[in-house]
This record gives structure tokens, C-alpha cells and sequence, in this order.
């Protein structure tokens, strides 16, 4: 595999393709099956975020480093109306529409660095990191 | 000018064009093992045609009327390429072939001194013929790709009867949202019928079980509830386990089990029906 590679992110079944690719990078760092899950997990969840309230964008999957050792690191990305109070999205439960509220705070307990950058009408962009 | 003095050229030259259009798809390479000579000479003598007489409506504006046949017919040929199986160049370079008759029949008209526009206009003529063809191509492609993922719905969400008042739905595969729809609804259906107690839901073959995986089985344990049914979680392995609860999704008071088979003999304990074997 590639070391980054970027994909499209615009509708349902790209979801699909992201999680399949975020395996594959996951295996390939030799994460273990529950870090691996988790981080795919994660993906998914952060990718139908960018694609529901953002309206698509594209997520990147890089094979990494971190501090030595083997690590995938996603970014993913919205050119959507952005997240005014990102606190209040981060809060377990709470939701605009009407999923379960999960999505970020949960995503955040999964990886080993989470980072939200997001402006009103700028965009979100996500940033995850899982390390072996 | 230009457009009808082609028009009327073609026409001339009609049966001189095709036979060398037909030897230069030849050289090309025709696929016959998907096609046969026949076809290929019925459907380049159409398309020939159909260009003669869009040319000699003198119209040089590709979405004008005079087009649409030719377009249409286009349209359909490279859609039922698409469906046979020829790949995109393949359906591309028949029209593309066009080209070299086309220059050496203008090339030889020494009597025309504005043989260089001539060229120009067939130039850009078969460059769009190519471009319509590929793009009704993939057109072709898609509507395959989408049947075959509807057919895919349907094949993958059977709900079957394990024992009198147990069902099981053994999940596979991503679950998307018009799926899970699919499958929420024939469970809910098939408890009804079956006037069925107990609804195992087997995840085994689920690879994610993400919020909105999650959110679709708490909605479908609580539709079955008040259809007076009770759901079984089976086949949630290690790795998914330790991922929903980072998740903090809470599946309530619902009975989970590792396996399938786990989770029918619960069943049967449940409506007190006892397997007598041949024990020791
Ligand atoms: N990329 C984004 N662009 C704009 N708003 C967003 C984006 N991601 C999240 N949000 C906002 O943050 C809220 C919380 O997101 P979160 O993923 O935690 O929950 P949810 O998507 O509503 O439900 P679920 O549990 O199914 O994920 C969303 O309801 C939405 O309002
Ligand atoms: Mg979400």
C-alpha cells in the first residue's frame, strides 16, 4: 500500500470504502484487532459526520510514525457550514439531528489523539490518530 | 457552407466510407467474441447514417435537435457495450476509428480548397461522437453497478424460523442505512406472521458496528417489544464489544450472547422446551 493515499467522500458507499481502506492501513501498521476496530470504528463515524452535516469532503489515510512506532493517521475533511459550539458537539448525547449523540465524544474515547478544527461556514476537519 | 458540403460528401461516398471504417475497427481489434461481424456492419451502417443526416441539417451545434438521433442511438450502443462486457476503449475506439476514412476521403478532394476546415469540423465532430460514447458508457456501468446492489439488498437480510416463536436474522456485511431499513422491516413483518416470542439478532458478520449500526438494532428491539417480542443480540465478538462500550452506546436491558447457537438454547430455555439426547 501506499504510505497516504486520499479518497472522496460524497456519498454512502464511499463510507464503506473508507472503513475498507482504514482496515487495510490498520493491518498494515499491525495495530491489534481491537485497535484496529476501534480506529475503523472511528472512521466511520467522524466520515458520516463530514458527510451528513458537511456535505462531503474527502478523508486521508497515512501509514505514520509515532514517536517510533507504527501508527495510522487519518484526516477528514468538510467544506460544510462547520461546528459553532464544538464543546457542546463533543458532549455525550448530544445531537442536531437525531442520532444518538455519540459520534465525536465516542470517537474521541477511541483513538490515542483526537483533533477538531472547525469554523462556522469554513468547514470541519478531523484529525485521528491510533499508534501500536 | 461547411457542414452541408461534409453532408453532402458522406453521402456520396457512403458504402466507400463504411467498408473503411469496417477495416479500420478491424485493425483495431474487434471483440467477436462479444459481438459478430454482422452486428458491427449493421450498427456502424446506422451510425453512419444518422451522422449523414444530422450534417445535413446544417446544424454544426452539437445539442440542436438535428442531433438526437444520432445521440440517441449512440446512447443505446454503448450502454448494451457496457452490459456485454467491452471495456470503455473498446466502445470508444469504434467511433474513433471513423476518423482516418473520413480525413483520406476529404484529403482527396483536390477540388475543395477549404479541405483544411473540413478536417477541423471531423476532427471535432468524432472527438465529441467519442466522448458521448464513453460517457453513456459508464451511464451503462452505473446502472449495472446500482442493479447489482439492489439485488444485493435483497439476497443478504433473510430472516429465518429457528423453532416454533424463534426467529433469527443472521446480519451480514456493511450495514447501510436503506439495508438495516430492510432488514428492521422484514424481522418485524416475520414476528407478526409467526407470531414468533424471541428475535435473535446475529451481528457475527457485521464487520463495524458504528452509532448508526447501533442506533438501527436499538430501534429494532424496541419496535419488537411492543410487537410483543423479546431480541437476542448473538455474535458480538471481542473487538466489537470493547469498541461499543468506548462508544458509550448502552444496549439497555437487551440479552446478548456470543454465539448464535448460545443464544437459541437460551430461546428454548426460555419457552421451556427441553431436548432429550441420547445422554450418557
Ligand atoms: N462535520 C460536521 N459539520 C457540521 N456539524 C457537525 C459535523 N460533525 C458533527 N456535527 C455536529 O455535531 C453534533 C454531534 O455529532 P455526533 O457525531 O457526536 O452526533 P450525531 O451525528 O448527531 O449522532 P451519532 O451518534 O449518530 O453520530 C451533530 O449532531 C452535528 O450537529
Ligand atoms: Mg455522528
Amino acid at each position: 500500500m501506499t504510505k497516504t493515499q486520499t479518497l472522496p467522500l460524497k456519498q454512502e458507499t464511499d463510507i464503506v470504502i473508507i472503513r475498507q481502506r482504514v482496515r487495510k492501513a490498520a493491518e498494515e501498521a499491525r495495530l491489534g484487532l481491537v485497535s484496529q476496530t476501534k480506529i475503523v470504528t472511528a472512521a466511520s463515524e467522524i466520515a458520516r459526520n463530514a458527510l451528513i452535516y458537511g456535505g462531503g469532503g474527502q478523508c486521508l489515510i497515512e501509514l505514520a510514525n509515532r514517536d517510533g512506532r507504527a501508527a495510522v493517521r487519518l484526516v477528514i475533511a468538510d467544506q460544510g457550514p462547520g461546528i459553532a459550539d464544538i464543546e457542546r458537539a463533543l458532549v455525550d448525547g448530544y445531537t442536531s439531528g437525531s442520532g444518538l449523540g455519540l459520534g465525536l465524544s465516542g470517537s474521541r474515547r477511541l483513538v490515542d489523539e483526537f483533533d477538531l478544527k472547525s469554523q462556522p461556514g469554513a468547514g470541519t476537519t478531523v484529525e485521528l490518530w491510533k499508534w501500536k | 457552407m461547411s457542414v452541408s458540403q461534409l453532408a453532402e460528401l458522406l453521402k456520396q461516398n457512403e458504402e466507400q466510407i463504411l467498408d473503411k471504417w469496417l477495416s479500420a475497427q478491424r485493425a483495431a481489434g474487434i471483440r467477436f467474441d462479444l459481438i459478430d461481424e454482422r452486428n458491427v456492419q449493421d450498427n456502424s451502417r446506422d451510425l453512419l447514417k444518422a451522422v449523414i443526416m444530422a450534417l445535413a441539417q446544417d446544424a454544426d451545434d452539437f445539442d440542436a435537435p438535428a442531433w438526437k438521433p444520432l445521440k440517441a442511438q449512440l446512447e443505446r450502443l454503448s450502454r448494451t457495450q457496457a452490459r456485454q462486457g467491452f471495456s470503455a476503449s473498446e466502445t470508444a475506439t469504434f467511433v474513433f476509428s471513423l476518423k482516418e476514412p473520413l480525413f483520406e476521403l476529404i484529403q482527396n478532394q483536390s477540388q475543395y480548397d477549404n479541405r483544411v476546415d473540413l478536417v477541423w469540423l471531423v476532427n471535432k465532430l468524432v472527438d465529441k461522437l467519442g466522448l458521448f460514447s464513453v460517457e453513456y458508457y459508464m451511464a451503462g456501468r452505473e446502472a449495472v453497478i446500482r442493479e447489482q446492489q439492489e439485488s444485493l439488498l435483497e439476497l443478504s437480510t433473510p430472516v429465518v424460523q429457528l423453532w416454533d416463536g424463534v426467529l433469527a436474522v443472521p446480519l451480514i456485511g456493511a450495514l447501510d442505512s436503506n439495508r438495516t431499513q430492510i432488514v428492521m422491516e422484514s424481522l418485524l413483518q416475520k414476528i407478526v406472521e409467526t407470531e414468533s416470542d424471541i428475535a435473535i439478532i446475529d451481528i457475527t458478520g457485521v464487520p463495524t458496528v458504528d452509532t448508526m449500526v447501533a442506533q438501527h438494532l436499538l430501534k429494532t428491539i424496541t419496535a419488537a417489544k411492543l410487537m410483543g417480542a423479546r431480541c437476542i443480540i448473538s455474535g458480538i465478538r471481542p473487538q466489537i464489544a470493547a469498541t461499543i462500550v468506548h462508544l458509550g452506546v448502552e444496549l439497555g436491558d437487551v440479552v446478548t450472547k456470543s454465539s448464535l447457537a448460545d443464544a437459541f438454547k437460551l430461546s428454548l430455555k426460555e419457552l421451556n422446551v427441553r431436548l432429550v439426547g441420547n445422554a450418557r
